[in-house]
């Protein structure tokens, strides 16, 4: 199966392209990065390095905002979301590894909007996996895969990046 | 054992906040480390997060608190609940029975989360024995046994300052016996692993073998007691155990016990001043070091929101589980 799984680095480096064109196309100068904990956060580091962005990189941690509190509670795991800058008015590009339900970048929306009213927000995911539970598409996708239901693809990290691709056994 | 086993479900995680007493060190370091994200929260635009939303937590206070009672509702209030203030005047007859008519009846109104303050010690965990299984108690005090939100709050306000606790000595001053602040105090310090606990009074209100059954090194002087410390916690001074002809005048515990700026220099240099207040300047803590530069006592009210909403948040996640598991 791992045949099927893209080069991290070189899909990074196609979405730095992408985003570039988005960014001269929009006229928005300073973007605001913000990378979703903690997979989005390892990919929007490296964005953020590879195009050279003035603004200091944001990183949330959706834990709060997730919808699925009452079945498994909070994440263990929680850390502080930062946003060292102001958000009103500004651009923002939200990052995440894996788009695959919708749920999380719900989540990650709905925080983000706790900061303040952002001019517009795009989506930049690593991997599009299908799936989708909520109307929610990326603007800049690195990489497209279909995947069945039962399976899973993660992003492990952050030094070096790798993906995982399980299984469920029970399914 | 019962006291004990009381607070957490069966799988170990917290389901009451009663006492700090029989929790591991992991569980504490877990909620000063969710309060550490729950700080962030409170400094933002919109500071409210959804994850209670929903829920409902009536504060069921028999004695009065503006500081706790506040910082327990703007918990509630910024993860979402709906919060309700009760304020019952203690009465002396009939306690237990009117205690559990008052739980069945908010019971009754589908109330999922109950924080209590008593004067009688004991009272909160006779209502987590009595509370049906999908609601949560939160002790907010319980006469002299345990005020364990107040522990963890002085608990986050010194990792805050001093990041670790393995090298610290801490100081309590006053009527330790008595409180139920530094009793918890005790116990989180100790559970967390500080190198020395100590405790400094007047003989009449700290025997030595009483003290020491708690773990801590007593002294009954502030110059002694202060060597070397990092932390010194000073306890608010009770007027009625003056009354009762433990102490001698406020004018003669200041001058042993009061902290000032003379005293504190036998500290190290960069120890921290706590307080859970309310403050009785000129009695127990000169106005020069309650508002000076080593104080921290605002910052101990600052940060006494975080941690409730962690403590909040981490005992409704369980109750919500004991919920599920029929479906």
């Amino acid at each position: 199966m791992s045949e099927r799984l893209p080069e991290i680095d070189k899909v990074i480096d196609g979405m730095a392209r992408s985003l570039a064109d988005a960014i001269k196309r929009d006229g928005a100068d300073e973007p605001l990065m913000v990378g979703i904990r903690t997979g989005g956060a390892w990919i929007a580091e490296r964005l953020h390095e590879r195009l050279a962005l003035k603004e200091p990189l944001g990183m949330l941690d959706i834990a709060f905002y997730r919808d699925d509190f009452s079945h498994v509670g909070i994440d263990p795991m929680v850390r502080p979301s930062h946003l060292p800058v102001d958000l009103d008015g500004r651009d923002v590009i939200l990052v995440d590894d894996v788009l695959h339900t919708g749920r999380t970048i719900r989540a990650a929306l709905n925080e983000l909007f706790d900061y303040g009213r952002p001019a517009s927000v795009k989506l930049a995911v690593l991997i599009d996996r299908g799936g989708r539970e909520l109307p929610i598409r990326a603007d800049i996708v690195g990489a497209e895969l279909h995947l069945a239901r039962d399976e899973h693809i993660k992003l492990q990290g952050p030094d070096p990046l790798s993906f995982e691709l399980r299984t469920d056994v029970d399914g | 054992m019962d006291k004990q086993n009381l607070q957490l479900d069966a799988e170990g995680n917290l389901r009451h906040f009663l006492t700090i007493e029989g929790l591991k060190r992991a569980m504490l370091v877990d909620l000063l480390d969710t309060a550490e994200s729950f700080a962030e929260v409170t400094e933002r635009e919109v500071k409210k997060v959804p994850l209670l939303r929903g829920k409902t937590i009536v504060n069921l206070f028999f004695e009065s608190s503006t500081r706790t009672r506040t910082t327990f509702e703007l918990a509630a209030k910024r993860l979402s609940a709906d919060v309700v203030n009760i304020n019952v005047p203690a009465s002396a007859a009939s306690k237990g029975e009117t205690l559990l008519d008052t739980l069945r009846n908010l019971e009754a109104m589908h109330c999922d989360m109950f924080v209590i303050r008593h004067p009688d010690s004991g009272a909160a965990h006779f209502i987590a024995r009595h509370a049906a299984p999908h609601v949560s108690i939160i002790n907010a005090g319980d006469g002299r046994h345990a005020h364990p939100t107040q522990a963890m709050l002085d608990m986050f306000t010194i990792r805050r300052h001093k990041k670790t606790f393995q090298q610290l000595i801490v100081a309590i001053v006053g009527d330790v016996l008595h409180s139920r602040v530094a009793r918890s105090q005790i116990h989180a310090l100790s559970t967390l692993g500080v190198q020395e606990i100590r405790a400094i009074a007047p003989r009449t209100l700290l025997p030595v073998e009483a003290a020491s059954a708690l773990g801590v090194h007593v002294y009954h002087d502030m110059r002694e007691g202060l060597r070397d410390v990092d932390v010194v916690i000073m306890l608010r001074l009770q007027y009625e155990r003056m009354q009762g002809g433990m102490l001698p005048s406020e004018h003669e515990y200041y001058r042993l016990y009061g902290l000032t700026e003379d005293k504190l220099r036998y500290a190290r240099d960069d120890v921290m001043v706590m307080h859970p207040g309310p403050i009785n300047r000129g009695v127990e803590i000169d106005s020069a070091v309650a508002d000076g530069p080593r104080s921290v006592i605002l910052q101990q009210v600052s940060h006494g929101t975080a941690v409730r909403m962690a403590v909040m948040s981490r005992a409704m996640q369980r109750s919500q589980a004991v919920v599920r598991e029929p479906s």
